[in-house]
């Protein structure tokens, strides 16, 4: 299998700052990769430095075997970006940026035209097409976004927290886009805060935090590392809880946490449990609680939130976690 | 009033469609000349025209009201009559206008970065400078326009250029010509600054002195020596007495190539230093 990225010990500072602090990636041609990590982790910086927007102060950093400063202009061309912010022309129309684009890629102006009403078509957008891009909508926007970073099919394309600030329908479009386009052998390096996000498109997730891999694996070996997800419960009265706590622990097996809230609590499945079983426990838990009598008032059953695989990872204890 | 938008429905593109709209490497055109690249982004910033026309208000209203302005304020007591006045003033306003309207450059840079689409046009594989020369390209379009209202404000109020047609049209492209190298200033500014208004402001305290302290209103000799010695190295003197000797006819062949060989070293220093920072943004 062909390497799409590959960087050591990148490292790029803002001042106090180290944003990137020896961040080592290998991410395999063909695939979507997911780098997941909360604000502030570096994320954009590694992919500005990519994508040859940003020069890393150490460290080496290649895209398909082409050093990305050496040889910055054959990385761009075999590269696409799209950023945090939409990267189009908010003055023009969205049809006029997909030409503007075509010609810059050294299509000839009837080429553009007409590559652009196909790719707008295909977006839903042919409407649009003639309005000015201020008035589209988040996602219109995006959609017109990743319209643009496809027009000359990249190798690989980076996608900047895509779905950041979008509402669930215009998330979930974006998301079949990238299916699509990965499906026509185009490399995605994804990057997100959801870890949602990564689950449903990537295939293999790097971790990162104060700019460096913490884990890095497949999603299995990740969730893995992390637990099958984790309880939670709302009780009608707070004089319940004890008992709920002795329910908990006895089914699950797990240490229950009691949260600041005086009626809620909750338990972390252990790494063994699987998804299947984590429900069926949660089913039994259910029954076990109605015949101690206890009043339940919400409970739910989730994956790993983001906060949970960070805590799992880096080993900073869990509040107010009682042993059972 | 409030307007409600139909629910958009909005499939993603069906893998087959994608399919048939994505194209392999075979397929990819060759990269573009230099030229085509700049004129790419030459096009954009006329389409911007046309798509915000208030922003032409700067090389229309404002040269227009320059000019009139000055005309009538000082011609009398400068000239003993507006008319007389005009002959001289107007060479000078045009340069003026046209100078001050070329820091809009380094504003229309400094919002682009604001925004993502520079970071897009970065990582294009294009001729580097591409994207500058395009604002350049578009910018010429604005010089040209103010450079025609003033002129036909100018006619209309008196001016009579000893120099004919061909003697007005060569001033104003020495003015234009001056006016793209002198930009390259402000897209190095448009690219350090961090924000527009920051941007405004140094452009501000640099032309101020720059248009004024010259002999655009009055002949230097008549200012006090050490204020001579000052407006005579300002480049614009020379620019000013460049232009006014083409369109009076009379050309004045050293001011000329002072500021063709000023148009090429601002160009040089001031292209290099943006680029060397624009590659490194």
């Amino acid at each position: 299998m062909t390497t799409a990225i590959e960087t050591s010990g990148l490292v790029k500072v803002f001042g106090e700052k180290r944003a990137l602090d020896g961040l080592d990636l290998t991410v395999p041609a063909g695939t979507v990769y997911g780098v997941l990590g909360p604000n502030g982790a570096g994320k954009t910086t590694a992919v500005k430095v990519l994508a040859t927007l940003l020069r890393p102060d150490a460290g080496e950093a290649r895209v398909f075997g082409r050093d990305v400063i050496r040889d910055a202009d054959a990385v761009r061309g075999r590269v696409s970006l799209t950023g945090q912010y939409a990267s189009v022309d908010e003055d023009l129309t969205g049809a006029e940026n997909l030409v503007l684009l075509g010609r810059l890629l050294g299509h000839r102006k009837q080429q553009a035209r007409e590559r652009g009403a196909a790719l707008l078509a295909a977006f839903g957008l042919t409407e649009a097409g003639e309005r000015q891009v201020k008035t589209y909508s988040g996602g219109m926007r995006r959609r017109l976004d990743i319209a643009a970073s496809i027009l000359n099919t990249p190798d690989l394309l980076f996608l900047d927290e895509p779905t950041t600030g979008l509402d669930p329908r215009s998330r979930n479009q974006v998301w079949d886009i990238v299916r699509a386009i990965v499906n026509q052998g185009t490399t995605v390096l994804l990057t997100t805060q959801y870890l949602d996000e990564a689950d449903q498109l990537a295939s293999r997730i790097a971790v990162i935090d104060h700019g460096r891999v913490i884990a890095e694996g497949t999603k299995g070996e990740l969730k893995a590392s992390v637990g099958a997800g984790a309880v939670h419960l709302r009780l009608r009265d707070a004089a319940q809880r004890p008992e709920a706590q002795r329910v908990l622990s006895r089914v699950l097996a797990a240490p229950v946490t009691l949260e600041a809230d005086p009626v809620a609590l909750s338990a972390r499945l252990s790494a063994e449990v699987s998804e299947e079983g984590a429900a069926d426990r949660a089913g039994a838990l259910l029954g076990e609680l109605a015949r101690a009598g206890v009043h339940v008032d919400t409970f739910s059953l989730g994956q790993p939130t983001l906060d949970e695989v960070f805590l799992a990872l880096t080993d900073r204890p869990a509040n107010q976690e009682v042993p059972a | 009033m409030t307007t409600t938008e139909a629910p958009e429905v909005v499939a993603a593109p069906r893998t087959e469609d994608l399919a048939a709209l994505l194209i392999t490497d075979a397929e990819r055109p060759p990269r573009p000349s230099a030229w085509a690249a700049s004129s790419a982004f030459g096009w954009r910033a006329v389409r911007k025209i046309k798509h915000v026309p208030e922003q032409l208000f700067d090389v229309t209203a404002f040269p227009i009201i320059m000019t009139l302005m000055f005309t009538y304020l000082f011609g009398g007591a400068l000239a003993g009559s507006v008319t007389e006045y005009l002959q001289f003033l107007l060479p000078g306003i045009l340069v003026m206008s046209v100078v001050m309207i070329t820091m809009y450059t380094g504003v229309a840079v400094n919002t682009d970065i604001a925004k993502g689409v520079f970071d897009r046009f970065r990582t294009l594989p294009i001729w580097r400078p591409a994207p500058m020369v395009g604002y350049l390209l578009g910018d010429l379009l604005r010089y040209v326009i103010a450079s025609v209202v003033i002129i036909a404000v100018g006619l209309i109020l008196g001016f009579r250029p000893g120099g004919g047609v061909l003697g007005v049209a060569a001033g104003v492209g020495l003015l234009i010509v001056f006016s793209f190298a002198f930009s390259w200033v402000w897209t190095m500014f448009g690219l350090i600054m961090r924000t527009e208004k920051a941007v405004m402001g140094i452009s501000m305290l640099v032309l101020f002195p720059l248009t004024f302290l010259s002999n655009v209103f009055v002949s230097p000799t008549t200012m006090p020596g050490w204020l001579e010695a000052a407006v005579e190295v300002n480049p614009v003197t020379k620019l000013v007495a460049a232009v006014r000797s083409m369109m009076a006819g009379d050309w004045d062949m050293g001011a000329i190539t002072w500021v063709l060989i000023a148009s090429a070293v601002l160009t040089v220093v001031f292209g290099w230093l943006t680029m060397r920072k624009y590659n490194r943004l």
